[in-house]
């Protein structure tokens, strides 16, 4: 009997949170007249809004350039990444203590502090309305360098010892050795940079104003202030939104365990 | 030179590079604008601590701040209630559990910007999806955002309902690291299941409670796209934010110094309050 009143109020927790997804998919397949009532179904069901939508601002070049960009991070991240925490964690070498002490000291500083004077560089360089300008401030990051360099340090001398006596050079042990070992904190990382850069809009924002080179929740962000509020301009909007929503829902469906174990086990959100 | 110490410097001198240029050029160069009034176009001039003083009487500036505090006021509680309630109800063998969890996660992996545009249309006063609720309930539509006393309170449960979900698997980590001979010491005790829950397991959940807590705050005072997509600030400044505020300055008015100034401000009044709140949770643990 109690364990039916858990059900009621998780169902009830539940429809708050799926109801609205429903509802913006279905609003963004309705007419005008339809838009606005309570039920997501629409009764006569258009790809008007997406077309106009697609017509009005670059959608499918904005997801190709967010595509782009969240890659490329994601991978610098991953693989530039991996080779300084491999190198703060296993080598010896000048400067290292003084690079592990900044690593932990700059996740105290909270990015607002940096937005401004990183901004200012930018300009500075004239890397306004580029990919770098997207790209290379993130092409680090130092919560991914403490948890990759936190797990190479447990991996055993031993395995070390053994590739080098086989004649491996640093980059080989690495990826070779190092690597296979390490998919679990690798698979964090980069669930957690993509999606990082996936969803980042105060940024773009500053450094992007070519339609051309914004990235999609930045196009996102900018289409939903113009045009008006009736029911259409709603709906076109909530179009515009599925491009975002949808990629992300359907990864999501399959890798919901990493997502939530990933953010879960360090902390960071989204 | 020694094969390690090369391989060693070679692989990390492009983080070093990246750390000195994203990082500490950054950090030191904050104060430095501090002194300056830039437009990034004509050479930036010294300005002593006018910034500063614009600052202490900038009525907007104040007024963010406020915003920012009527923000937490309703959002960490909210968020603590629903985080933890949902989790202790989920805290048990129940039919489709990683189902229910998951639905509860969705929002926090969607774009900020993308959630704050569907509640823009959730919000809308006439074609929205909660005002066409409260007509089927006879209640009369409410001006979700337009109202200068609902816009920000309306904002803070729409951030609960985009976060909830990581601090909901934040609780229920912290609910499966507690003993299950503690839950039945209490039980033989013939204790209510709220009084078991009351002073066995809040207590033992302090440690998360204080994560929701400092997390919850920075998120607050990050307030960003929420207020640039559903009200611009508005009505009445009443959600203008700290971080909208600091773009503004720095996009639209072009003013680096002063910019640069908000986001020194910022970093130390997020210092301030998490150092007052673990004073506050901490004495209340030992009491």
């Amino acid at each position: 009997m109690r364990r039916a009143g858990f059900y009621i109020v998780l169902g009830a927790a539940a429809v708050a949170f799926l109801y609205p997804f429903l509802w913006m998919a279905g609003t963004s397949l309705k007419p005008p007249a339809e838009v606005g009532g309570l039920s997501f179904l629409p009764d006569s069901p258009t790809l008007e809004n997406y077309r106009l939508m697609w017509v009005r601002a670059p959608f499918g070049r904005a997801l190709l350039n967010s595509l782009l960009v969240a890659t490329v991070i994601t991978l610098s991240v991953l693989v530039l990444g991996s080779a300084a925490a491999y190198a703060l964690a296993r080598l010896r070498f000048p400067g290292r203590r003084i690079l592990n002490a900044l690593t932990v000291a700059v996740l105290l500083v909270p990015a607002q502090l940096t937005l401004i004077p990183t901004y200012t560089l930018i300009v500075e360089l004239g890397w306004v309305d580029s990919y770098a300008a997207l790209i290379v401030p993130f092409a680090f990051n130092a919560m991914a360098i403490l948890i990759l360099r936190q797990f190479f340090l447990q991996v055993p001398r031993s395995l070390m010892d053994a590739a080098r006596l086989d004649g491996m050079g640093e980059l080989r042990i690495l990826f070779t050795v190092f690597w296979p070992l390490a998919a679990a904190p690798l698979a964090t990382v980069g669930i957690l940079t993509f999606m990082g850069a996936w969803n980042e809009v105060l940024w773009p924002l500053l450094v992007v104003r070519d339609e051309e080179l914004m990235t999609l929740p930045q196009l996102l962000t900018v289409f939903s202030l113009g045009g008006g509020a009736g029911p259409r301009q709603l709906a076109t909007k909530l179009a515009a939104a599925m491009v975002l929503v949808v990629p992300v829902v359907a990864a999501y469906a399959f890798l919901q365990r990493y997502f939530i174990e990933s953010m879960a086990s360090t902390g960071i959100k989204g | 030179m020694r094969a390690e110490t090369r391989s060693g410097l070679l692989l990390s001198t492009p983080y070093a590079v990246f750390l000195l240029c994203f990082s500490l050029f950054p950090i030191g160069f904050s104060l430095v604008l501090v002194l300056l009034e830039w437009d990034l176009v004509t050479a930036p001039s010294f300005a002593g601590l006018d910034n500063v003083r614009t600052l202490m009487g900038d009525a907007r500036f104040w007024q963010a701040i406020v915003n920012t505090f009527v923000f937490l006021a309703i959002h960490l509680p909210l968020q603590i209630v629903i985080a933890l309630g949902l989790a202790w109800a989920l805290h048990r063998p129940l039919f489709l559990r990683s189902f229910w969890r998951a639905t509860f996660f969705l929002p926090v992996v969607i774009s900020g910007a993308a959630v704050t545009l569907l509640w823009s249309a959730l919000y809308a006063t006439d074609v929205g999806l909660l005002n066409e609720v409260l007509g089927q309930l006879g209640l009369g539509p409410v001006p979700w955002l337009t109202d200068p006393r609902i816009a920000m309170p309306a904002i803070a449960v729409m951030a609960t309902w985009k976060n909830v979900g990581f601090y909901i698997v934040i609780y229920l980590a912290g609910l499966a690291s507690i003993p299950r001979s503690c839950h039945e010491a209490i039980e033989l005790e013939g204790a209510t299941a709220w009084h078991a829950f009351r002073h066995v397991t809040l207590p033992l959940l302090k440690p998360q409670t204080l994560l929701v807590v400092t997390l919850s705050t920075i998120g607050g005072f990050q307030l960003f796209i929420e207020p640039y997509i559903l009200t611009g600030g508005g009505p009445l400044r009443r959600t203008l934010s700290i971080v909208l505020y600091m773009y503004r300055n720095a996009f639209s008015y072009q003013k680096m110094g002063y910019a640069a100034t908000l986001g020194v401000a910022l970093a130390l009044i997020i210092a301030a309050v998490l150092l007052i709140q673990r004073r506050v949770l901490g004495t209340a643990e030992e009491a």
